[in-house]
């Protein structure tokens, strides 16, 4: 296959998997937006106020930024392990399989439908967090890519999953158990500052924690955490996954026997 | 002519130590009509699973139309459509996205592959239904869609692993006459099925498989001819009230108005009509017992430890 053919089997891949999701917007673009604004009712207009300010921010203003972030993190992983699992249970990522398409292709083309699917649900849920409060931009560069980066991350990551699984379970352990309290507890309701010394050292174990913060340097210009360890810790994380997921890929695991 | 299927000394064991496939060697030419028959659990899919990459394999090698599967597999796989036993697409994508998308992993540009799905939908005869959530196709119209699908890269090698099972006669007849034109048009076609009629009926060369080893690997028109004995069923146009006996036929009683006769090959089956009417029986009609195919494989597989021809 020349360079040509395998952008072209790419493209076959994600629009495949946007078509996926689209279809089936009511499962999976509409429920996060629906939860999300709940968040911003509950936390940012009625217990918000009592909170008082965080960072030298309104409460509303300091979780915007996190819950935009979360709703990214839990889409672009389930697209991919739901995705991916589907067409294992399916047997259809078999028309992938006997093709001349390279793993790496097939790789990139499930990453790329998660992060569609990631970036889908974050603008809609930005778009509803205009109706509680106007949108501060500090750079947008920043929040673009800490997006893009967090969407890519998360989306190896529901891949991985949908590699081990062998049965529905097996999809929903990981996001239930692993990812809710990971993101709960990556500082998207508070500032670290605010913990003991002992609870902020362990939350520096946690990676979302990063990301999070990192994005909302792009709407406050505030961090936790320096921007370089951000963009360097979800880097890394990227590139070990990437190799892993390209490593099961190719001794087909749970594909091939 | 060239081959356009190498295999040598193929071997899988799976995890659980369950060898699926000894050994197995043999070569199927371009253009050819390639019958893959044996039992159940014999290893067929395990072969068909290897020759598209869905096996791996525990050791031997296989080269198709000279691209070795290890070393070129890209240019292998461009050469192979599969057909396979069981349904394997997305029950909630309608047809004509399944053919498409296709043909889009094989770097077919989108337009091309549209019309190509448009043209192989037509042929067989799934083009109503190219909208339609395929989960609520009809199970013949599942196996067309398969078929579509398989051939919209165009490939030199069509692997059909029982594409007829669970079809109704009518359907099979029709796909029998399709997959004759492809063949005909070049496409080398290797096909596994449990219907013997059918591999008498298309194959030219066939390959016995037994326990995963391959224990026949000839024309068909040899396989047939190393047939010995042929039954017939005899339909009488009157009760008998006793078997006559005959001097140079074997016949068997099944019931009053109805005999079978065993004929050897080299026999001529006018004696056996001659000595039926010196015995004053008239016949109404005939009919082979079993299908000649099938008696074979029987024998075989039956036999297979004793009857094993090493290719």
């Amino acid at each position: 296959m020349n360079t040509h053919e395998k952008l072209i089997a790419l493209k076959a891949i994600v629009t495949k998997e946007v078509l996926r999701f689209s279809r089936i917007w009511i499962q999976t673009v509409l429920p996060p937006v629906i939860t999300t604004a709940l968040y911003f009712i509950i936390f940012g207009n009625l217990i918000g106020p009592r909170i008082g300010e965080m960072d030298g921010f309104d409460y509303m203003e300091f979780i915007i930024p996190g819950l935009i972030m979360m709703a990214v993190i839990t889409n672009s992983y389930a697209n991919v392990v739901s995705s991916f699992y589907g067409s294992k249970f399916q047997r259809h990522i078999e028309e992938m399989l006997i093709s001349p398409v390279p793993n790496y292709i097939i790789l990139i083309g499930y990453i790329t439908g998660g992060v569609a699917r990631g970036l889908t649900v974050g603008v809609a849920v930005t778009i509803v967090s205009l109706v509680f409060h106007p949108l501060n931009i500090h750079s947008l560069w920043v929040m673009f890519s800490m997006i893009i980066l967090t969407a890519i991350l998360f989306s190896l990551a529901g891949l991985i999953n949908g590699v081990y699984a062998k049965s529905f379970d097996d999809i929903s352990i990981i996001p239930t158990f692993v990812l809710t309290p990971l993101t709960y507890l990556g500082g998207i309701f508070y500032s670290i500052n605010m913990l003991p010394e002992f609870w902020q050292h362990m939350s520096l174990a946690n990676p979302i924690l990063y990301m999070v913060n990192a994005f909302r340097y792009g709407f406050l210009g505030v961090s936790d955490i320096s921007l370089m360890t951000s963009y360097a810790i979800s880097i890394a994380f990227i590139i070990a996954l990437y190799l892993y997921s390209l490593h099961l890929l190719r001794k087909g695991h749970g594909i091939r026997t | 002519m060239a081959s356009a299927l190498t295999i040598r000394d193929l071997n899988k064991t799976y995890k659980g130590g369950l060898t699926a496939l000894k050994n197995v060697s043999l070569s199927v030419a371009e253009g050819d009509f390639f019958g893959l028959l044996g039992p159940n659990g014999a290893g067929k899919t395990t072969l068909i699973g290897i020759l598209s990459s869905l096996v791996n394999k525990t050791a031997g090698s296989v080269s198709i139309f000279g691209h070795d599967l290890d070393t070129d597999p890209a240019a292998a796989k461009a050469c192979i459509g599969l057909v396979p036993q069981e349904f394997n697409f997305n029950m909630f994508e309608p047809p004509i996205e399944i053919v498409a998308n296709q043909a889009g992993y094989y770097g077919i540009e989108r337009g091309e592959a549209f019309k190509r799905a448009e043209e192989n939908l037509k042929i067989l005869d799934l083009w109503d239904k190219r909208h339609v959530m395929s989960r609520t196709l009809s199970g013949g119209m599942k196996r067309r869609l398969m078929i579509a699908r398989a051939l919209v890269n165009h490939p030199k090698l069509l692997i059909l692993d029982e594409p007829t099972a669970g079809v109704d006669i009518e359907i099979r007849r029709s796909m029998w006459k399709f997959l004759r034109e492809i063949n005909d048009a070049g496409t080398t076609i290797i096909l596994t099925t449990h219907y013997l009629e059918e591999a008498e009926s298309l194959c030219r060369n066939i390959a016995i498989i037994d326990k995963g080893e391959l224990i026949e690997n000839t024309s068909t028109r040899q396989l047939l001819n190393s047939l010995k004995m042929e039954t017939f069923v005899l339909d009488l146009e009157s009760p008998l009230a006793g078997l006559p006996a005959l001097k140079t036929h074997k016949i068997r009683w099944i019931d009053e108005q109805t005999l079978e006769a065993d004929i050897c090959r080299d026999d001529s089956i006018n004696t056996l009509f001659t000595e039926l009417d010196e015995h004053g029986i008239k016949v109404l009609s005939m009919r082979n017992k079993t299908n000649r195919l099938e008696e074979l494989f029987m024998n075989l597989v039956e036999d297979g430890n004793d009857s094993r021809v090493a290719t």
